[in-house]
């Protein structure tokens, strides 16, 4: 078991190779893009990439990708437990999903820039609002995957587990919600991104600090290359999230399906 | 001692009837075969009297300590190895390590499953083997009562009988009770102590026969003679093989 996660580790640090060879065509554009443009529309990668390391080299910059990860960290925490919960409930309860459907719609069609404005008026300016943007975001991906995944379960395996005697509880939480999973962690992957993307937009236009204040600060002074920097900054903030928290825990929850897989078709 | 007592049993799926009246009793070390044509409700019968589906009507009474059902398909939980499945059958007992491990092999080594096949996830295992593992779940929790539904449709001749062997043996040696759930009369009449027919409409308990002789002691010549002299001879068998599911009203 442990070789199989070393191998597995391995295969995932191999395939950084194909991710890195996407990032370099990514860049032969981006430096394309540079020389037709020039400058002040589009700075270099390479221009960036020395912003980049220029905020690296200060704390406060360290504090304030920390602080805007730690929002969307917070209303994605909030979202994804709210949403499991409910979503679990209305999996199994059919009423209750036609009852949750229209709010889900709701939630779905008023505009981000709707909720900033509205949660602004509620919270004032500060973490409340921009985590709770965050958590409005996600909230339904994460509902509607957590209730499709408990209504599509495999319900011999219920009958099953009741006659081997296994209570309600341990049905649930064995049975249930680990079928539910399946659906659950590709809606986590997207709902976690969401919740980095509604997040600087709500910093950027309630004014909060994090990531979003610095885009804000930029754009006022037309420093193209300093928001570029941020864009990145951020962004690999959320790949770190997803790469060194989620996609492990899905690679150990999902060792099945590696192992159903035919021979030779291996990602 | 009756183990298991159906009285006037009846259930119905959206309003559409598939059982009535339906009563029987098994009593303690009887191995009962129900036999029916597909879609009378035995599955729904069995799953009633093993309390996973509430009876529109009549009640059932359970005066065994323990009981396990092997279902017509394997049911295993594909993200567990099949090791861990089979010791979901342990699940309302307390049972840790040691006894555990030794549990397991026992059983596994009594189904022919092998010590490298318990590693594996159902998914690399055969179909055959799946059902294997889920007649291993059942036998782990050593019950005094198994409901079998159908449960070696899906294994070849070979293996078939070997499983087969593995209930006369289990009901002759540790006083095991059961409801047996076929379509295939010879492997009623091989099995069994007795044979209940099941309405080919759910309509009740068509009749009932005892099998000559005790399970075990029955040679192939036995159980063909029996099952042909059944099908042939005896109205209460007519409609046993037939295929057609009832129509929908
Ligand atoms: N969950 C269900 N909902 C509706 N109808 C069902 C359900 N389960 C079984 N039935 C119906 O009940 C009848 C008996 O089914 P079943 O007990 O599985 O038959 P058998 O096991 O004898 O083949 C069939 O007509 C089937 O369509
Ligand atoms: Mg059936």
């Amino acid at each position: 078991m442990a070789t199989a996660r070393l191998a597995r580790t391995g295969r995932f640090v191999w395939s950084g190779w194909a991710g890195l060879a996407g990032l370099s065509v990514f860049a032969a554009v981006w430096q394309a893009g540079h020389e037709a443009y020039g400058s002040f529309i589009l700075p270099a990668p390479a221009e960036t990439f020395a912003s980049v390391v220029a905020l690296l080299a200060e704390p406060e910059s360290w504090r304030i990708v920390w602080a805007t990860a730690g929002r969307a960290l917070l209303g994605f925490g909030i979202a994804a437990g709210i949403g499991t919960m409910a979503g679990t409930l209305a999996g199994y309860h059919p009423a209750i999903m036609r009852l949750a459907r229209p709010q889900i719609t709701l939630m779905l069609g008023v505009p981000p820039i709707a909720w900033i404005v509205l949660l602004m008026i509620w919270f004032g300016n500060g973490v409340g609002t921009v985590s709770a943007t965050a958590a409005v975001a996600c909230l339904p991906i994460v509902f509607i995957a957590a209730a499709e995944g408990i209504a599509t379960r495999d319900r011999g395996l219920d009958d099953m587990a009741r006659a081997a005697g296994l209570g309600p509880i341990r049905r649930l939480l064995r049975i249930g919600m680990r079928q539910m999973l399946h659906t659950l962690f590709p809606a986590l992957v997207m709902a976690l991104g969401t919740a980095f993307k509604a997040s600087i937009m709500a910093e950027l236009l309630a004014n909060a600090g994090g990531v979003g204040e610095e885009l804000a600060v930029a754009r006022a002074n037309l420093d193209v290359s300093l928001a570029l920097a941020w864009i990145l900054l951020s962004v690999t903030a959320l790949i770190t999230v997803e790469y060194g928290l989620l996609q492990p825990l899905r690679a150990e929850i999902e060792t099945w399906r590696e192992a159903a897989r035919p021979w030779g078709v291996r990602r | 001692m009756t183990l298991l007592q159906l009285d006037k049993v009846g259930h119905a799926f959206l309003g559409r009837t598939v059982l009535e009246r339906i009563d029987l009793g098994i009593s303690a070390g009887e191995l009962v075969a129900l036999v029916g044509p597909s879609g009378s409700g035995k599955s729904t019968l069995a799953h009633i009297a093993a309390g996973l589906v509430e009876p529109r009507m009549g009640r059932v009474n359970r005066r065994y300590r323990r009981h396990a059902v092997i279902f017509q398909e394997p049911r295993l939980l594909p993200w567990k190895r099949t090791a861990d499945n089979i010791g979901l059958g342990l699940a309302g007992q307390r049972v840790g390590g040691d006894a555990r491990r030794r549990k397991l092999h026992a059983v596994a080594s009594r189904v022919a499953l092998e010590y490298g096949d318990l590693e594996k996830f159902p998914a690399q295992l055969s179909g055959g083997m799946r059902q294997r593992a889920a007649i291993a779940r059942a036998l782990i929790a050593e019950p005094d009562f198994i409901f079998f539904d159908e449960p070696f449709s899906a294994l070849d001749v070979a293996l078939k009988r070997r499983m087969q062997d593995i209930v006369v043996d289990t009901v002759a040696h540790s006083g095991l009770s059961g409801l047996f759930i076929t379509h295939d009369l010879s492997e009623a009449v091989r099995i069994a102590h007795r044979i209940l027919v099941l309405d080919r409409n759910g309509r009740g308990i068509a009749g009932s026969r005892i099998v000559p002789s005790r399970p075990g002691e029955r040679d192939d010549r036995f159980v063909f003679e029996t099952s042909v002299e059944f099908l042939a001879g005896d109205r209460l068998f007519a409609h046993v093989n037939d295929c057609d599911e009832r129509s929908l009203p």
